[in-house]
């Protein structure tokens, strides 16, 4: 287990149950504390990016470095309303936010062609010549109605992604 | 969450990923191809028109780096799990207290005491044999073999271990060596005591770094260093040569490369698979009732390690001695050392992870994340073809 020796108390847990707005029960919020200590070695109250990129499965992740963004130095609290986009109870919405938000990498609210090429940049490594993104991302733009030129917001992302939806769960082990 | 069955990994199923061909040669050969035992990435479905959802769609992608955060496999194998406490309540506390009062009080002096006459005696009759006998290698060598057993007897019993061994004792012969799992610097004692192994360990600074230059040398032993890469190649010339001698004692290896919490097991690595020799596998498996005895050499160097097992109340393990394994014919290094991997977790009760031990000291190779973003560009460019 981690170092830190803070347990928490029922009314943290209640505290955070109700910032995340009850997605998970109380028993995964213990368990993602008890999680949340193993990463946070040194017991400062938040995850350092460091300690993110110990764990070799989140490290290996092309994405791992727009993720980092979003939680490096993130306190507990903070840290549970992250993840709970990712709980099975969560709604198709707040999933496509976070989605949205991993595209918005100036959180201007706005996701442009630009925006979308360097997350396909990240995705796809050295193995597409940015030649070869823009001429997909621009077909299959035009198809779907939209220009070079056009910003996305996050009301076209849920429109486009709404249906059949997607699956992004994760299951918090409960001992 | 990432757990392998124990199947033989190496019949990858490459209809999985029947379109995006990884070339072994761009993948460390050092160990199995990971890619075979993580969740299948963010592959539509080939055949089917590209869409602006589809690229937009990272939710896999996104799924396995929350995943990751919750819960990981590789780092729940360098947790430590303490014995659960069970003086909770008014009755059993004081209890523990007067526990606490024979450990420390009684116990540990006691210890202390037993640990220092055996070091007298050890050092009173190796330093005449080391220095007198420096004529009659064989006899020296017997003597100092013994004597190295009897100071391991007495580590042993400064902590009370109760140790038991099964399966027939290891003889001193060419052409084998020995693989254990590995939980802490105590394996090696524990062995030790019954048979004296030459043993191939990484240099450690202090005290320990003081027994390993001068006492172990004497049984053979070979040091490395993991951060010297080029270290592997003379290492492994160092271990071929001595598997190879008719007069050395018989070579322990723990093949992990690090310490592992005695839960699961981390892949082997395969230097010694590789040495043309039959490979005695032993398992051993500690009994965390009393204590737990993984060496969590984050958290604590091996003087406090020691320290904690000489105020425990015992130190109980099995030790498992198996049927020699020999490479089959057409079976790579690899394949070799995850079944003989595969017969100690399964003998210790341990689970297998697909993960480098040494990822505890350094980050994934890029090449696991370039084969990811390989597969997602393939997939995009086949489907990109479809009309």
């Amino acid at each position: 287990m981690g170092s830190a020796s803070s347990t928490l108390t029922q009314y943290d847990i209640e505290d955070v149950q109700q910032h995340c707005n009850n997605l998970f029960s109380q028993q995964e919020i213990v368990s993602l504390y008890k999680r949340f200590c193993q990463l946070d070695r040194t017991a400062k109250g938040f995850i350092s990016a460091d300690e993110f990129l110990s764990v070799p499965e989140f490290a290996m992740n092309p994405l791992s470095q727009r993720l980092l963004k979003m939680v490096d130095g993130l306190n507990f609290k903070d840290f549970v309303i992250f993840l709970s986009a990712f709980s099975a109870k969560a709604s198709m919405p707040q999933k496509i936010e976070i989605i949205f938000k991993v595209y918005d990498s100036d959180y201007n609210g706005k996701v442009t062609f630009k925006d979308i090429m360097e997350v396909l940049r990240d995705l796809s490594g050295s193995y597409m010549s940015d030649k070869q993104i823009e001429e997909v991302l621009i077909k299959v733009m035009q198809e779907a109605g939209y220009s070079k030129d056009s910003s996305l917001l996050l009301d076209d992302f849920v429109k486009i992604l709404e249906h059949p939806g997607l699956k992004m769960e994760v299951e918090v082990p409960v001992d | 969450m990432v757990m392998i069955s124990q199947r033989n990994p190496l019949s990858s199923s490459t209809s999985k990923m029947s379109k995006l061909t990884t070339s072994s040669s761009e993948l460390d050969l050092d160990r199995p191809n990971i890619e075979d035992y993580l969740p299948t990435d963010s592959i539509p479905q080939p055949h089917a028109k590209l869409r602006l959802r589809d690229l937009l769609d990272i939710s896999p992608t996104l799924t396995e780096a929350a995943g990751a955060i919750v819960d990981d496999s590789f780092t729940r194998c360098f947790k430590s799990n303490p014995p659960e406490p069970w003086n909770w309540n008014i009755y059993l506390f004081p209890l523990w207290c007067l526990g606490v009062v024979v450990r420390y009080g009684i116990l540990f002096p006691g210890r202390v005491l037993i640990l220092t006459i055996g070091w007298i005696i050890f050092l009173s009759c190796y330093i005449p044999v080391h220095v007198l006998l420096k004529g009659h290698d064989k006899l020296r060598k017997r003597l100092e073999r013994a004597l190295v057993e009897l100071i391991c007897s007495f580590f042993v019993a400064s902590w009370t271990g109760v140790v038991k061994y099964h399966g027939p004792r290891p003889c001193a012969r060419p052409k084998q060596v020995f693989v254990a799992n590995h939980t802490s610097m105590i394996d090696f004692i524990v062995l030790e005591q019954m048979t004296a192994f030459a043993v191939i360990m990484q240099k450690h600074p202090g005290w320990v770094g003081l027994l390993q230059s001068t006492i172990l040398e004497s049984v053979g032993c070979i040091w490395f260093n993991r951060s010297e890469a080029k270290d592997r190649e003379i290492v492994a010339r160092k271990l071929r040569e001595h598997v190879e001698g008719y007069d050395n004692n018989p070579l322990l290896i723990f093949p992990e490369g690090t310490c592992v919490n005695n839960h699961y097991t981390v892949m082997f690595k395969k230097g010694a698979f590789e040495l043309g020799a039959t490979v005695c596998p032993i398992a051993i498996k500690y009994n965390k009732i009393f204590v737990d005895a993984f060496w969590n050499s984050r958290k604590q160097s091996f003087t406090t390690h020691l320290l904690q097992l000489m105020t425990s109340w015992a130190v109980v393990c099995d030790v498992w001695y198996l049927e020699p394994q020999n490479m089959k014919p057409g079976e790579t290094a690899i394949a070799f050392a995850e079944r003989v991997r595969g017969i100690i977790s399964a003998r210790a009760g341990l689970k297998m992870v697909p993960w480098d031990g040494y990822l505890k000291y350094s980050r994934p190779s890029p090449k696991h994340r370039e084969s990811k973003q390989k597969s997602f560009a393939e997939s995009v460019l086949l489907r990109l073809e479809e009309k």
